[in-house]
């Protein structure tokens, strides 16, 4: 940025009288701030690596957790967070110019562009709430088989599944077995288990059909698994005939039923998939939100002109700074949860 | 030698003023980085869409490409967005360099201890 012939108050530089690297000691304290919360991000990330990559279980693929846009039904993979990413980017670019604005002394132009970045970062952290509600909501569950099987899929291949593998339900089916469990355990919580109890049948039967009815047409088989290097594990495969489905449907665990995610399971596979989704999305999310915060309250102050009077808009500056960086993380989570 | 801390030429940091004219030519430039950008998201969106998941080389090849593209968006963002690289060169290294060391090591250890960990429950799970 080019100079100005405005003499230099005491008061402005730092303590010394002096002021490294001619940049004001707000702004060189929030770059320092910044390397200290990427380095709090590079280690939750790189956590994240290391736990992914020394996990047994296989690792959930992010096209099939992640397939499903509001209000739609049908798999749309990796569109709405593409959508996220995008919104977050363009209220970047929005910041940017907020800041190219002040520079210019420019009041409305600083209150348009800023008004726009807390837009999108409203839109963002909105997008972010039902990304979580719709991941703990999950996409129809799904149990563990307790003794092995071997079926035939619709494709014509024939799987062995051992004990212990998961079997996924169509969203429809699952929400339907989901609720008809929870009603058939609130009502007589031993019930649940064997599937009918004397005192309850009458209620089940008033409100649900009783789980021991209820019976799906198809399955799927390896819904959020990646095809292994050398390994036999094969990309997602639906089962549909109603022998297979039956055989599936007879060796299912009762007690291991999960639907969407929750604090000691979930549907997608490993616990530690779900933790980490959590915790990074959220650790960040929060980010965003106190980005959001800062950017009203400074969005106010440049309303009322505190920074005409001031005689400079570097507060701009630095909330643009930290900003950015809110944006970048965010790039890098989306490579690295969703992406690789 | 020149010393690089100190204020030269009053371009104090919160001095910093541009007029119209090049307004102009910083905004022009912020809308061809954003371009860039969408270009680089557009390419790595098609390589994901494009490429099997198949646990072959090219799968690896294309993780790379994802790493190396997302590495080139988070330096424009950082040098022209975050206008590091209008800055003295040697607050430009007083941020990096550090990061880039620490953040190398991190991941060099995660995968080595990564690695480890896997190897340890295949054998003893």
């Amino acid at each position: 940025m080019s100079g100005h012939s405005k003499p230099i108050s005491k008061e402005e530089l730092w303590g010394g009288g002096q002021s490294p690297f001619s940049v004001s000691y707000g702004k060189m304290m929030m770059w320092f701030f910044l390397v200290s919360d990427a380095l709090t991000f590079g280690g939750l990330l790189t956590a994240y690596g290391v736990v992914r990559h020394g996990t047994a279980n296989p690792w959930p693929v992010g096209e099939q957790v992640f397939e499903a846009l509001p209000g739609l039904s049908g798999a749309y993979p990796l569109i709405y967070v593409a959508l996220m990413t995008f919104i977050l980017i363009v209220s970047s670019v929005t910041m940017v110019l907020a800041v190219e604005a002040g520079h210019r002394l420019d009041k409305k132009g600083v209150v348009k562009w800023l008004g726009l970045t807390i837009l999108g970062g409203f839109f963002f952290l909105g997008s972010q709430a039902w990304e979580w509600s719709h991941y703990i909501h999950g996409s129809g569950g799904g149990f563990q088989i307790s003794q092995p099987v071997d079926v035939t899929t619709d494709s014509g291949r024939t799987l062995h599944l051992n004990a212990g593998t998961w079997v996924h339900m169509t969203p429809t089916f699952g929400h339907e077995y989901e609720h008809a469990l929870s009603a058939a355990e609130e009502f007589a919580p031993a019930a649940a288990h064997n599937g009918h109890g004397h005192g309850s049948e009458h209620a089940e039967a008033a409100h649900h059909p009783s789980l021991s009815e209820l019976k799906p047409s198809e399955l799927v088989i390896n819904k959020y698994v990646r095809v292994g290097k050398g390994s036999e594990s094969v990309a997602k495969e639906m089962v549909t005939g109603g022998t297979e489905v039956e055989k599936i449907w007879a060796a299912r665990e009762d007690h291991t039923f999960a639907f969407g995610a929750n604090m000691s399971k979930n549907e997608y596979g490993p616990q530690q998939y779900a933790n980490f989704f959590f915790f990074v999305t959220g650790f960040h999310g929060f980010h965003v939100f106190s980005g959001v915060l800062i950017n009203i309250i400074i969005w106010l102050m440049v309303i009322k002109g505190a920074f005409d009077k001031l005689g400079h808009y570097e507060m701009i500056e630095k909330i643009g700074l930290y900003w950015h960086f809110v944006d970048l993380v965010w790039v890098f989570v989306f490579t690295f949860y969703y992406l690789v | 030698m020149e010393r690089d801390d100190l204020i030269v030429n009053d371009s104090y940091s919160v001095n910093a003023r541009h007029g119209e004219q090049e307004g102009a030519a910083i905004r022009k430039k912020i809308w061809k980085v954003t371009g860039l950008l969408t270009a680089l998201t557009v390419v790595e969106v098609f390589m994901g869409v494009q490429f099997k998941r198949d646990g072959g080389n090219v799968w690896e090849a294309v993780k790379l490409g994802f790493l190396f593209l997302t590495l080139v968006k988070a330096a424009y963002i950082v040098l022209v967005f975050m206008h590091l690289g209008d800055e003295r060169r040697n607050l430009k290294y007083v941020v990096l360099l550090p990061y880039a060391l620490f953040i190398m090591y991190l991941i060099y250890i995660g995968l080595w201890e990564g690695v480890s960990v896997q190897e340890l429950n295949n054998s003893y799970r």
